[in-house]
């Protein structure tokens, strides 16, 4: 059995031709069946027949190879996600790191009078890594900052008749009096190193980071 | 959710799509979390590190759940 035209009837069960048709039609009346799954279908979605021969010589299932493409992208962003946690947790550690070294020590920096009004001294706190700048900007004042740029760590360089603190780096300005950013790349203050004076001397009691 | 009956390849094509935006945005928000997390605990504010790293974790959990579950699909298909 054909249609009218004598070629095979789509297997299709809603194809005009069939219509009246039972179940007793044998499948040698039938097209070959294609499997929808497996259709090769060109990225301008024209037919094979209209598309050049390099492409008919190495056909691509293009949307296989968009599914498989999304696939191992998602497979790549969830290799990323983990990266991140991982981040978390290495602050986790560097957190618990920092709580386990407590407050740092008592620290003698200078005498009064080895540090003259205007006059800076640098020193290293808490640690030896820990670049630090002492100021003495008048008689009784007295700040001390982490000499590290809090945008990428380059060394600050107080500039006192502007009242300013620069990182010549990026160009980024510090307040001399609070230490909190002015103008340019870094977003959060200087750490503040705590002072105390006993006596004629200087010393260094702690250190305060400060997001604000 | 059952996967008894195979999706189509277009069916599998949106639901990647789906999880795709879904993983991305989830993973837009962990890159947040971590920036944030970073300038707090460079900042000395160490009160955040934990939840921060709990709700990175959720993300996670998430993402690897619908990667497998796409995988899940694909081996029904087979």
């Amino acid at each position: 059995m054909a249609d009218r035209r004598g070629e095979p009837l789509d297997v299709r069960i809603d194809s005009p031709a069939r219509e009246g048709l039972t179940g007793t039609t044998p499948a040698s009346v039938y097209r070959p069946y294609e499997d929808a799954e497996q259709v090769t279908i060109a990225p301008d979605w024209r037919p094979a027949e209209s598309q050049p021969a390099w492409r008919n010589d190495f056909p691509i299932d293009w949307p296989q190879d968009h599914y498989v493409e999304r696939r191992d992208f998602m497979k790549f962003m969830v290799l990323t996600s983990l990266a991140f946690t991982v981040g978390q947790f290495w602050i986790v550690l560097q957190n618990w790191l920092r709580r386990r070294r407590g407050r740092p020590e008592l620290m003698r920096l200078s005498s009064l009078d080895q540090l003259p009004v205007g006059s800076t001294h640098v020193f290293a706190y808490p640690s030896q890594h820990d670049p630090c700048i002492l100021i003495r900007s008048d008689e009784r004042r007295f700040v001390a900052y982490s000499q590290k740029c809090t945008h990428l760590s380059c060394a600050v360089v107080p500039q006192l008749d502007a009242g300013v603190i620069r990182c010549p780096c990026h160009e980024g300005f510090f307040d001399l009096a609070s230490g909190r950013p002015i103008s340019g790349p870094p977003r959060r203050p200087l750490s503040l190193v705590h002072l105390e004076i006993r006596g004629d001397d200087i010393f260094a009691t702690g250190i305060e980071e400060r997001t604000l | 959710m059952s996967v008894n009956r195979p999706f189509t390849r277009a069916q599998r094509a949106t639901i990647v799509n789906g999880m795709l935006a879904f993983v991305l945005i989830l993973v837009v928000l962990q890159l947040w979390l971590l920036t944030a997390t970073m300038n707090a605990y460079l900042g000395g504010d160490a009160s955040i590190i934990w939840p921060a790293a709990g709700a990175s974790v959720a993300c996670l959990a998430l993402n690897a759940g619908l990667l497998r579950y796409l995988y899940r699909i694909e081996h029904t298909r087979q």
